[in-house]
């Protein structure tokens, strides 16, 4: 292994130095040599477009089919988006209030309020640890290793991990029993399991590692030496946040942002565990009408949950530009 | 030794602090299961919180016979070949896509982003989309053809993402010198590049095999007659919670760990060969 390869780390893996950018830039040239391209992307390409791109497509398509009991018949319908709208007021002259959104548009917004909080919960909560591991821990090996210990919950099953919190947060759980021993409350309280709090708890627990690694990588990329001139320039440690550890990490904010974001929108399972199915989300709300098989509903359901995701992720790229990170 | 100035009192406060924060965080992340471990220990009239009545191997017991909740080892078994199915075909493609990165071709951004997609698109979107298509195509599902195809889609960006990684760091002079010396290209694949990258397809397959034995959203409409095992643990869910379920979990992670661990070796074994 080369010197300048010990120096600088860059990732967790692979160990090769690298390479030139003029020969890195020649090797594009020769585009003879090596396994034809083709062969290469053939299997996955089709397997791409048979159980990703189509399935996607035919959602859009089923949304405006007609439901009989016999079963889809192909149509172009807007009844169902009808449906989605305007169901519970809105334009409905006999709801008590008027123009009230839709009780599905309300789902969709209670699920992206919770993805937001949760989304602003594991910021706070993650950069100090991605902060800690990656301008406090000196050693290449220590970082690895203390990274790896947070990454450990994330590979085990989440369901599993949502009822954990069971224990913990319910009404004799361990939380509980604390409070009534040290004389804070006279009986249980009820509001830490099956309530918003358990929920974005749980939620937090499970995904906060997911914000943890892109902001950790993108500290980790910050030459020390910039710190050092910084503060022998006589910048206070604020300063240095603020002016240059704050805006270089932002990258990997917004990278970790959109993975958060993008799992909790869709996310059904850890509400029915923890929320007690008490409330619904966007996905547990495809889900029943799947199972009622009123499958174009669920399909306008989908797209709309599609399309809100589409537009969280345009707005955090428009905020952030995450290109040089890539 | 160097004096205790007030500059190194001050980053040592810092650094404390951290390290006091980083405790409490790994106390957050880890408690709640290490809870559930203890519990599912609990005596045999006991319930699902603190404190314990006794001490008891009961409820692993009950896990062990086929009635309480389902299938278990069924479900885990196709749970585990599945994921090995997804190891090995995430692994292949994630390799030979990165491999066909290495050049541009006309169509590589939108693969890209297509490949992107599938970490993207929410569970629930994919499953429901998949799941209307078969019925109207009359095709019934099943874990090992529905359930895999979907479940590929799911780890294959985890995967490509770190063989490109791989392949960022890779030096092609190697290739290159062997070429030179009139090696074919099965050659060159087989003496040069396959060695070196070899940690990196571990990592991928690693990717593959837990991303599939814990998905449970891609799978719920897709299993078809017979459950994997989040979608076990989930129907046990529905029902009363019993301190079994806590026995499941408490299996079901260390199993995963198990895994983690032998992934980890091999790639650490590869790791230390290929330098």
């Amino acid at each position: 292994m080369s010197d300048a390869s010990k120096t600088h780390h860059t990732g967790l893996i692979g160990s090769q130095p690298k390479p030139v950018d003029g020969l890195q830039r020649a090797k594009i040239a020769h585009t003879e040599e090596g396994f034809p391209t083709a062969w290469l992307i053939t299997p996955a390409t089709i397997w791409l477009i048979l159980f990703l791109v189509i399935p996607l497509i035919s959602i859009i398509i089923f949304s405006f089919w007609e439901n009989t009991p016999g079963g889809l018949i192909p149509a172009f319908s807007f009844e169902f988006y009808g449906e989605y709208f305007y169901t519970e007021g809105f334009f409905d002259p006999d709801a008590d209030r008027f123009l009230l959104p839709s009780v599905f548009i309300r789902t969709l917004g209670s699920t992206i309020y919770f993805t937001l909080v949760t989304m602003f919960l594991c910021l706070i909560v993650g950069y100090p640890i991605a902060y800690f591991l990656a301008m406090q821990v000196q050693a290449f090996k220590w970082q690895l290793a203390l990274f790896l210990l947070c990454m450990v919950p994330f590979w085990t099953s989440y369901l599993i991990r949502a009822v954990a919190w069971l224990p913990m947060l319910g009404r004799r759980g361990l939380i509980n029993q604390a409070l009534l021993g040290m004389g804070i409350v006279d009986k249980p309280v009820s509001f830490l399991f099956y309530s918003e709090f358990g929920y974005t708890m749980a939620l937090v627990q499970i995904y906060v590692v997911l914000g943890i690694g892109p902001i950790f990588f993108s500290l980790a990329k910050i030459d020390k030496a910039i710190l050092e001139a910084a503060l022998d320039m006589g910048a206070t440690p604020f300063q240095i946040f603020r002016e240059i550890i704050g805006p270089m990490s932002l990258p990997g904010v917004a990278i970790g942002m959109i993975f958060i974001f993008v799992v909790i929108m869709g996310e059904f399972a850890t509400a029915v565990v923890v929320y007690g199915g008490k409330t619904s989300t966007a996905g547990t709300v495809i889900l029943n009408y799947y199972g009622i098989a009123n499958y174009p509903f669920a399909a306008v359901n989908a797209l709309m949950l599609m399309l809100a995701m589409v537009i969280g992720i345009v707005v955090i790229l428009r905020i952030v530009d995450i290109r040089k990170e890539l | 030794m160097a004096r205790w100035t007030p500059e190194r009192w001050r980053k040592l406060r810092v650094k404390s602090g951290f390290s006091i924060y980083y405790v409490f965080f790994l106390m957050f992340i880890y408690g709640p299961m290490f809870a559930m471990f203890i519990l599912s220990f609990q005596g045999r009239r006991g319930g699902t919180s603190f404190p314990m009545r006794g001490f008891s191997l009961y409820w692993w017991e009950k896990l062990l016979e086929p009635s309480t909740v389902g299938d278990m080892q069924g479900a885990m078994g196709r749970s585990i070949i599945l994921a090995l199915m997804v190891m090995v075909i995430t692994g292949l493609f994630a390799t030979m896509l990165a491999m066909a990165f290495r050049k541009k071709f006309w169509f590589s951004n939108v693969l890209f982003y297509t490949i992107l997609t599938g970490l993207m698109v929410p569970g629930v979107l994919l499953s429901l989309g998949m799941a209307i298509l078969m019925r109207q195509l009359g095709i019934p599902a099943a874990w090992y053809t529905s359930g895999l195809a979907v479940h590929v889609i799911w780890a294959l960006p985890f995967s490509y993402l770190v063989m490109m990684a791989v392949f960022n760091r890779f030096d092609s002079r190697l290739e290159e010198a062997a070429r030179d010396m009139g090696a074919s290209e099965w050659t060159v694949f087989k003496e040069i590049t396959l060695p070196l990258i070899t940690p990196g397809v571990v990592a991928a397959g690693l990717f593959g095999f837990t991303l599939s034995y814990d998905e449970f959203a891609r799978t719920t409409l897709l299993s078809g007659a017979d459950n994997t095992l989040p979608l076990d643990i989930n129907a046990s869910m529905t029902q009363r919670i019993r301190p079994t379920l806590f026995a499941l979990g408490t299996a079901s992670t260390i199993f995963s760990l198990l895994m983690i661990s032998v992934f980890l070796g091999i790639y650490t074994i590869l790791y230390r060969r290929s330098r």
